[in-house]
Parts: structure tokens; C-alpha cells; sequence
């Protein structure tokens, strides 16, 4: 479990983040929505540490990942896997090696089990023969799944998902969104995914923070978010003619 | 203030990032497997382009010798001798490592930009990797490894292409073979490998942090890579300076 308390963030005198706090539970996929700009990606770059907030708490399983020092941060990263929005497969290696990475890094398994298990992860992602090509010889869909596979070599206790189906077309972003529900619930992760996937929204919300210019404006889940009152949500939801449409014919 | 304050930043900001990259490595064996790789890349790959710039450099070099400098008031091994001690002192250390700044520094500074901006060194940080020791490390003991070669093949090719003009009669081969003989100093053959370790460090070091610290997209990879290549030069022929004052 992550939570996240008070939590600020500010570049020079801009406030990108104020006053969040969050829970976000393991076995469960935690979406966090909101417009572009709206602090999605600071957030989740304070969660997993590539960004200092300005203050607050952000506990993992009730460890300060802020107040913490280097040795035991690097502890914590590497229970954590995350999938980029532009997958962050490594060029020069072929995919197999790509997942094999983080176990080469910081595993002591031999090099067969090594294989082993990176092999397990590919097929776990239905890419069993995917393993000697390269990031540039295949699809952004099947980038995304060799991140994914990547992500979880290591059984990550954390995995964080920086819109995940972003360039996908939405048949592939199904399967990714499926994919990444399915993996919680199996390891029982805590997964925290920034979006703004509507699919994705009503898909796997099983629990969803909207933040709005910085701030937390709306909590709740899939089956919330469509019958929410609140203006802003709404407005961001049914953004689309088609969803504006759908709604006023369900209405 | 600013043209005070900037340079000062950007140097602290470089020494910060040299000490991340001179930390304790995490896991050797991976360490060893990227130098190697590193080795290969800004090393042999870079032979080629130096045996040729320096074969015909060496070529020219006799050819300007012996038409503005040999008269029938100098010795005939004058050619051969001045052009064995321009190739050794500077142009196989500092002439070539200028050149491969743009090589090799380019490639660097680009190479880390884009895994910057396509978050491939975030997604080594989110891994709990130590990015710059993992990424930098490997390429500046590489290049420093690779440099004596580089040094040594240069020498070898620019009195190679010397040779090849003495073969077209231009002079005879004995009187260049006299010249390139005669009154050797070992010590010049030290002087410029040492210069070249220097200034591979300041290629590698220079390039992996304009690169590794880049921010935004595509132009600003070209303009980390440009500016890897500028700074690279100018420290080069500074520090050329220091060098051979200290090392004559």
C-alpha cells in the first residue's frame, strides 16, 4: 500500500502540486486522472522519486520515501517496476536482454535462470518469440508488453504505469489495460497508473484520483465516475461529442 | 554577473555529476560487459577514420616539408625529421583527439541525450541503477583504455603516409627514413600518449555530461551533441597547453 500525505510540489514560485493525499492499495489498479498539465506526471515522478516534493509524506507500506536516505531508497527501487509512456526499452539490447536486466543487476540467480526467468515474463505478456529482436523491429503495442514484462522480472511489490496506453490504438490498449489488471491482481501489487484513457477510466478503475490544476478534486471508482456530480469531473469525462452523446442516450 | 556565474554553475554541476559517476559500481560483471562494449564502440570503431586522416596527414605533411622548408641550405633528411617530430608531438595527441572529440564526443553526448529523452536513464534510476556510474564509467575507461592505441596507430599510419610520398619520388625513402630516425627522442612517443589520456577523459567526461544532461527533445539532443564537440575542442587546446609546457 502507498499513501501519500500533504503532499507539495512547487518549481520556483509555481505550485504544480497542492495538498494531495491518497491511498492507493495493492491488488487493485489505482488510476490517477486529470488534463495534461494538470500534475498527473509530477505526482507520480515524487512517488517513485525522480522529483523531491516541496513537502509531505509518501509511505510505502509505512516506510517515509521521502525522509529516507539513499541506501534504503534504493532498497525500495527495487520492489518497484514501471512502465514509461514511451516504453524506455534500452536500444542497444535485444528484448530478451531488455527483461533479463534488472535480474543481471541485482539478482543472484545463475545466468539459466536468469533466461528462465525472463522467458517466463515474455510469456506472461504473449511474447514467447519476441525475445532476440530488437526494441526497433517491433510494434509500440509489443514495446509496451516487453515493458511490462520488464517491470514485473523482479516481482515488484510496486508498479507504476505513466499513461500506458498512450499512442496505442484502442483495440492495443485494451489488451494493455487487461494486462496490467490482471499482473495486480496475480502478484497482489500496488499499481498506480497515470491516465487520461477513458477506456482505460471505465475499464480498470478500481480506485480513481482526479486531480485538477494540482489538486486532488475528486476520489472514487468505474462505478462512481460516471453518476459523479461534480462539474469538473464530469466536464473532463464527457469531454468527447461521442461520450456526450452516449451519456444524454444512457440518461 | 551572469558570464561569471554561468560557467561556475555549470562546472559545479559537472563535478557533482563526476562524483555520481565515480561511486562504488553496483555490479561488477555488468560494468565489465558495457566497457568492453564501450571499448568497441569509441575505440576500434574509431581506427579506421584514424589510420585514414592520419595516413594522409602524414602525406601532406612531407609534401608542405619538402617544398617550403628543404633548400639546398638545409640537410635532405630535414623532410623526414621535421615531419616525424610535428606527427609525434602534436598532431598524433592533439590534432587526432580533436578529431575524435567530434567523433566520439558527438556520439557520446547524443547517445545519453536520447536515452535522457526518451527516459531510458529514468527508467535506470526507477531501477535503483546509479545511472551515471553505469552509463559514463564504462565509456571514459574505455576510451582511456582505447587512446594508447589510437595514439600508437596514428603515429604508425602518419609515417606510413610519408613513406607512400617518398615512394612517388617526391624524395627518396632513405632520406626520409634518415630523417625520421635521426636524433630520436623516445620520450616525444611518452609525451603525446600521456597528452592523450588527458584529453580522453576530457572527451568522454565533457560529452557524457552534456548529453546525460540534457532537457527536452530532439533539439536540444543536436544542440548537447554541438556544444559536447565545442567545449570538448576548446578544453583540448587548453589544456594542450599546460601539457606540453609541463611535459617538455
Amino acid at each position: 500500500m502507498i499513501e501519500i500525505h500533504s503532499l507539495y510540489k512547487s518549481f520556483e514560485d509555481k505550485d504544480v502540486l497542492k495538498d494531495i493525499n491518497a491511498c492507493f492499495v495493492e491488488g487493485q489498479t489505482n488510476l490517477i486522472i486529470g488534463q495534461s498539465g494538470s500534475g498527473k506526471t509530477v505526482l507520480m515522478k515524487c512517488i517513485v522519486g525522480l522529483l523531491t516534493p516541496t513537502c509531505g509524506q509518501i509511505l510505502y507500506d509505512g516506510r517515509d520515501f521521502v525522509a529516507m536516505g539513499k541506501k534504503e531508497k534504493a532498497l525500495i527501487r527495487r520492489e518497484m517496476g514501471m512502465i514509461f509512456q514511451s516504453a524506455a526499452l534500452f536500444d542497444s539490447m535485444s528484448v530478451l536482454e531488455n527483461v533479463m536486466f534488472p535480474l543481471d543487476m541485482f539478482s543472484s540467480m545463475t545466468l539459466r535462470e536468469r533466461k528462465k526467468r525472463a522467458q517466463q515474463c515474455l510469456d506472461r505478456v504473449n511474447l514467447t518469440d519476441a525475445g532476440r529482436k530488437y526494441p526497433g523491429e517491433i510494434s509500440g503495442g509489443m514495446q509496451k508488453r516487453v515493458a511490462i514484462a520488464r517491470a514485473i522480472a523482479m516481482n515488484p511489490k510496486y508498479l507504476f504505469c505513466d499513461e500506458p496506453n498512450s499512442g496505442l490504438d484502442p483495440k492495443t490498449s485494451l489488451v494493455i489495460d487487461a494486462l496490467i489488471h490482471d499482473i495486480t491482481v496475480e502478484y497482489q501489487m500496488t499499481t498506480i497508473i497515470n491516465t487520461h484513457d477513458m477506456n482505460s477510466v471505465m475499464g480498470i478503475g478500481d480506485s480513481i484520483l482526479f486531480i485538477k490544476e494540482g489538486r486532488e478534486e475528486w476520489k472514487g471508482d468505474k462505478t462512481q465516475v460516471a453518476i459523479s456530480t461534480n462539474q469538473a469531473l464530469t466536464d473532463f469525462i464527457f469531454a468527447s461529442d461521442l461520450l456526450k452523446k452516449a451519456r444524454q442516450a444512457f440518461a | 554577473m551572469q558570464i561569471i556565474f554561468k560557467p561556475l554553475a555549470t562546472f559545479g554541476r559537472y563535478m557533482q555529476l563526476m562524483a555520481k559517476v565515480f561511486s562504488r559500481p553496483e555490479r561488477i560483471r555488468m560494468y565489465l560487459k558495457q566497457y568492453v562494449k564501450e571499448m568497441q564502440q569509441l575505440g576500434v570503431d574509431s581506427i579506421g577514420i584514424v589510420l585514414m586522416i592520419s595516413f594522409f596527414i602524414g602525406a601532406v605533411i612531407c609534401i608542405q616539408m619538402k617544398v617550403n622548408i628543404q633548400s639546398p641550405w638545409m640537410p635532405r633528411f630535414t623532410t623526414g625529421y621535421t615531419t616525424r617530430e610535428i606527427l609525434l608531438l602534436e598532431f598524433s595527441s592533439s590534432i587526432m583527439c580533436l578529431i575524435l572529440a567530434g567523433k566520439v564526443g558527438s556520439n557520446i553526448a547524443s547517445e545519453l541525450g536520447t536515452m535522457r529523452v526518451t527516459q531510458q536513464i529514468d527508467a535506470l534510476e526507477i531501477m535503483g541503477v546509479n545511472s551515471a556510474s553505469f552509463l559514463i564509467l564504462p565509456k571514459i575507461m574505455g576510451l582511456l583504455t582505447m587512446i594508447p592505441v589510437l595514439v600508437t596507430f596514428s603515429m604508425a599510419a602518419g609515417f606510413g603516409g610519408a613513406y607512400a610520398i617518398s615512394l612517388a619520388g617526391i624524395l627518396t625513402p632513405e632520406d626520409l627514413t634518415y630523417g625520421l630516425q635521426h636524433s630520436f627522442n623516445q620520450w616525444f612517443v611518452w609525451m603525446s600518449i600521456i597528452k592523450s589520456f588527458f584529453f580522453a577523459f576530457i572527451i568522454a567526461s565533457v560529452s557524457a555530461f552534456y548529453g546525460y544532461t540534457v532537457e527536452g527533445g530532439s533539439v536540444e539532443v543536436g544542440k548537447a551533441s554541438t556544444d559536447s564537440v565545442v567545449h570538448c575542442s576548446m578544453l583540448i587546446l587548453f589544456a594542450d597547453i599546460f601539457l606540453t609546457q609541463i611535459l617538455s
